[in-house]
């Protein structure tokens, strides 16, 4: 792990360990990330990679029986310790989630979900952000003429770009994906990939996947977990073509997980 | 016997189960309505009962059992939907949460004739109300609040977690994910609980008898007045409800046309519940479709 580049850090995870009741889960990972950059994170089933991804927003609370020690920095500030403001974090650190999971009312109100309860109340305003975030996920043209319909009546690949735009509103400068097209058929996840690829211009990405050929395409650094603990974590060039750790070379040539 | 022979088997009990279902019920309404509708005309409707002359009617019985239903669902809707959520959504599983569980499931199992005791106790005689519409309500509350306090929490769980962590994810705080999503999202099944639990209010008797009681003041119902003893919204007056009526004129009534009256308000008994479930539902999808955006 000698080649990460110095660039300024939004994320700083020190020595994370994390238990589900008493059972180890994350084992002393240390992990930084860097604005403006993709991560991806792969590893087999039940390696953590998942559970990691959740710590950043804190989402892994939902959970009862998390217990963490260590540190997790967001911008010079251990979200573990410090009073910290979940509203606040969960509005600059947006997350997608593996299935697409629109609320059961209209696009437009999905969409103006978080906004409007932020505060947000001008129609103009409003159509304005929604436009903009449509458009950002390049879904704005297919259903531009039907923003009241009823956002469950989109396609799998459409739903879960609608939640990615969703999760645009709220304007996070980091955005987690938790295997965000392992729902979706080659067409849809080959649209999603495009976006990331879009999205790393304004946002620093963290995504989990299951797909390496993903982690190669989109992705600028690759982290690699197994059982609970960061193996590498590295250029993703670097990564896929001479890895530091015979793991990590077993995992992506195929040979177990 | 091969399996075919098994799952046409199987159907036709199905299909004969549902039919006695449906048949009791086509039955049961037939005979209700074939015996009562020819009673009921505007005159039985607005003309006050009586205890001893025939050609009375029902008006004021059937003014009160309206009034209790809705005095009741004021009570227990807020209550029960409030509990409801602190079950699903603030209650950490536990010995305690499973505790609470158990005790409103013993509420909603009480007999209602023991829950017509204990209100007799409570809102009659240690309030010194004597028989009140309010003591009646607050009775059917008891009855009525376990019901609605299950049928939140079921429709709270029912809900799939991902909107809730979508929710969350966006920084919305708990209260609002539970009242902009998670409440919505559940709000059809709710609104089915409490029609279901309205339908047995309304047809209540036994809890009534001893708290609402068996009489009426002599209403004047242009008197609006919530403070008038004859006032029909005062709510510290006695009250006998439609069932009530139907349950006193079939044993003590000594009017000569018991038996007309006790039919005829039957009918009217289940053509209201009948009016109130289906536009109920009527509403419900209504409103569904206008939050879900549904056609």
């Amino acid at each position: 792990m000698s080649t990460l580049t110095t660039t300024e850090r939004v994320f700083d995870v020190k020595d994370l360990n994390l238990w589900y009741g008493d059972n180890l889960a994350l084992k002393s990972i240390n992990f930084p990330i860097h604005y403006n950059e993709v991560t991806a994170i792969i590893g087999p089933s039940g390696c953590g990679k998942s559970t990691f991804i959740k710590t950043l927003n804190l989402m892994i609370n939902m959970i009862p029986g998390v217990k963490m020690s260590g540190e997790i920095n967001y911008r010079g500030k251990n979200i573990l310790s410090d009073k910290v403001d979940l509203v606040e974090l969960r509005k600059n650190v947006g997350m997608v989630f593996q299935k697409g999971n629109p609320f059961p009312q209209s696009i437009y109100d999905n969409v103006a979900y978080g906004p409007r309860i932020h505060g947000l109340k001008k129609k103009q305003e409003l159509d304005e952000i929604i436009e903009k975030s449509l458009i950002d996920v390049a879904l704005w043209d297919e259903v531009k003429d039907r923003l009241n319909a009823p956002a469950m009546g989109l396609s799998g690949g459409q739903q879960q770009r609608l939640c990615i735009a969703r999760a645009l509103t709220t304007k996070p400068e980091v955005l987690l994906m938790d295997e965000p097209t392992s729902a979706l058929d080659p067409i849809s996840t080959s649209k999603i990939e495009e976006l990331i690829f879009e999205l790393k211009e304004k946002y620093t990405i963290v995504i989990v996947t299951h797909n390496m050929q993903q982690a190669s395409r989109v992705s600028d650094k690759t982290a690699f977990f197994l059982m609970g603990e960061l193996i590498e974590l590295d250029d993703t060039t670097k990564v896929f073509s001479q890895p530091y750790d015979q793991r990590t070379e077993d995992y992506i040539s195929g040979r177990f997980g | 016997m091969n399996s075919k022979t098994a799952d046409r088997i199987a159907t036709a009990i199905f299909g004969l189960i549902a039919f006695i279902i449906v048949a009791i019920l086509i039955g049961l309404f037939a005979y209700i309505l074939g015996n009562g509708l020819k009673h009921i005309s505007i005159e039985f409707l607005t003309t006050p009962s009586s205890n001893v002359l025939g050609g009375s009617g029902i008006r004021d019985q059937l003014f009160n059992s309206f009034y209790i239903l809705f005095l009741t669902m004021v009570i227990a809707v807020p209550l029960g939907v409030g509990g409801g959520i602190y079950m699903a959504e603030y209650a950490r599983p536990g010995k305690i949460t499973n505790l609470i569980r158990s005790f409103i499931e013993v509420l909603a199992s009480l007999p209602s004739i023991v829950i017509g005791m204990f209100g007799l106790l409570m809102f009659v005689n240690l309030t010194g109300w004597g028989y009140t519409i309010i003591g009646g309500a607050l009775a059917l509350t008891i009855f009525n609040l376990p019901v609605i306090v299950r049928v939140t929490e079921d429709a709270f769980n029912s809900i799939q977690g991902d909107q809730k962590e979508a929710s969350l994810s966006l920084g919305v705080t708990h209260w609002h994910t539970i009242k902009h999503v998670l409440l919505p999202s559940a709000f059809p099944s709710i609104l089915t609980g409490v029609i279901l639990a309205s339908g047995r209010v309304f047809g209540e008797a036994a809890a009534l008898l001893f708290t609402a009681g068996l009489s009426t003041p002599r209403l004047d119902y242009g008197n609006w007045n919530p403070f008038s003893d004859r006032s029909p919204l005062n709510i510290f007056r006695p009250a006998e409800t439609l069932a009530v009526h139907i349950w006193s004129v079939n044993t003590q009534g000594i009017i000569p046309d018991v038996v007309e009256k006790s039919a005829g308000a039957s009918a009217v008994l289940i053509i209201a519940v009948l009016i109130f479930n289906l536009s109920a539902r009527w509403i419900g999808s209504k409103i569904h479709k206008k939050i879900t955006a549904t056609k």
